[in-house]
């Protein structure tokens, strides 16, 4: 359908697009990409008065910027093709290099933005999840300053973020992956490009030093629920411990039972904690080769992985 | 609003809301852009914008000020997609040709990023690209005869003159 009627502004700065949420309140939206946003209008799942575009905004000379302490920081205008092309995020950040090329398609990538994704806060999106198992922290900045979110803390329902309606998210900030950690992301979908039926993004880190156990495992979900999910009482099972297939096997089990996925025509619940189940243990055993350790695959495995991660 | 529109500067005039699918087509007459689903998934729209794939229906037309667009209108006559028109009749790859101009747009750019595509990127990069009619292989294989036959070309020097 084509979208209802609505007024477009184009914001010049942070601040402009700040005021202009205040002054239209309720009736407005912040509009990045749009990829997210368009598809909800024209299908009038939502509907807005006022679009506050800040596809022309920049807070800082490049959008994707490395801190002194190694962290690496995605400001709003960074698109989701600069983030899939980068030479920084590639060697820095692999998860999200690995998360990226899953976003919908070439096309949607050319105009979402990493930001608004993360802002957008659907379950079955692939940044959130991403941000949950890295301990990213996002930055809000609203008619009051700005204000720092935990990705913990972010993500509260379908679509339904700590952003407040007159905040926008103006960056995320990823913490250093330290020597010896580990990462994975794996999706299932019908076709590349669909929303997961499943899909898993997790880093680990290990210690230094031999026996190099296991010092902090982060296993994020997304499909699987009416949020992305983080689950501590499973990530404490690795913890301490030299990886070993026992409590990998464990570990996936004890995920596989928390989640609440949901029925739909793509599949069933039962299917999605299945897929949850086999995510989860192939690819903990898949980030633990990239820490360094010996392989826990099988032959079999690692050439279904290849085949999956085309 | 002004957009360099398939190499000509063109002042339009268009509401907020009108997406640059619709402008393309209705203010410039630009037809090939074809409206399937209009909100994303099909990808019978797809142009390209600072010679990038674009869904042109989640796009506004302002959001196209001062933009390069390129419909197939003018990308069906450079180099690669010249010879992308000759294999997709070769492999009897379109049947209504309703996504033909989406997937041309997509298939321009990918040849252009990737000249020697295997049948998996190729795959990957056209998924975007809903078809009906075909099941699709004819498509890829296309692509890929396109791909050998400009690479061929382009080593005996035998290329046109004019990129996609």
């Amino acid at each position: 359908m084509k979208f209802p009627r609505f007024e477009h502004h184009t914001a010049e700065t942070v601040e402009h697009a700040i005021a202009l949420l205040s002054q239209y309140g309720d009736e407005a939206k912040i509009l990045a990409g749009g990829q997210s946003l368009f598809p909800m209008m024209a299908l009038r799942m939502s509907r807005y008065e006022h679009l506050i575009d800040i596809g022309r905004v920049s807070v800082s000379d490049r959008t994707i910027s490395e801190s002194s302490d190694g962290s690496t920081t995605i400001s709003l205008a960074c698109r989701h093709s600069t983030a899939e092309f980068s030479a920084h995020l590639a060697d820095r950040q692999p998860l999200i290099s690995a998360a990226v090329p899953w976003i919908g398609h070439r096309a949607i990538r050319s105009r979402g933005t990493i930001c608004g994704s993360i802002a957008h806060g659907d379950p079955a999106a692939e940044l959130p999840a991403v941000a949950l198992a890295l301990d990213a922290t996002m930055t809000l900045a609203g008619p009051g300053g700005t204000r720092k979110v935990a990705a913990a803390d972010f993500f509260l329902g379908t679509y339904e973020t700590a952003t407040q309606p007159d905040e926008v998210l103006v960056s995320i900030n990823f913490p250093e992956m330290g020597p010896r950690s580990g990462w994975a992301f794996e999706e299932v979908c019908r076709r590349h490009g669909d929303y997961a039926l499943a899909g898993v993004a997790l880093a680990i880190r290990c210690s230094v030093v031999s026996p190099h156990t296991i010092e902090n495992a982060a296993v994020a979900m997304f499909s699987v629920g009416s949020v992305p999910q983080r689950f501590p009482d499973a990530e404490r099972i690795l913890v301490g411990i030299a990886p070993a297939q026992e409590a990998i096997d464990q570990t996936a089990e004890t995920i596989a039972t928390m989640i609440e996925p949901h029925d739909d025509l793509h599949g069933t619940a039962e299917y999605r904690r299945h897929l949850t189940r086999v995510l989860v243990r192939r690819n903990l055993a898949l980030a633990f080769e990239r820490a360094g350790f010996d392989t826990l695959l099988g032959n079999r495995t690692r050439r279904d992985l290849d085949d999956a991660h085309r | 609003m002004t957009l360099i529109v398939n190499g000509a500067e063109c002042d339009i005039a268009v509401d907020d809301r009108q997406t640059l699918a619709d402008a393309l087509r209705e203010k410039l007459g630009l037809t090939s852009v074809h409206i399937g689903c209009e909100h994303g998934p099909c990808g019978a729209c797809t142009v390209l914008v600072d010679d990038e794939p674009v869904r042109a229906c989640l796009m506004l037309a302002v959001q196209a000020e001062g933009a390069k667009v390129d419909t197939v209108e003018s990308l069906a006559e450079g180099e690669v997609l010249t010879v992308v028109r000759q294999t997709l009749t070769e492999t009897s790859a379109f049947q209504c040709g309703f996504c033909t101009p989406g997937f041309m747009a997509t298939i321009a750019h990918l040849l252009r990023v990737n000249p020697t595509p295997t049948r998996d990127e190729v795959r990957i990069a056209l998924s975007g690209n809903l078809c009906r009619c075909t099941g699709y292989q004819p498509i890829i294989d296309a692509v890929l005869l396109a791909a050998d036959r400009l690479n061929g070309e382009r080593q005996q020097g035998t290329n046109g003159v004019d990129c996609a």
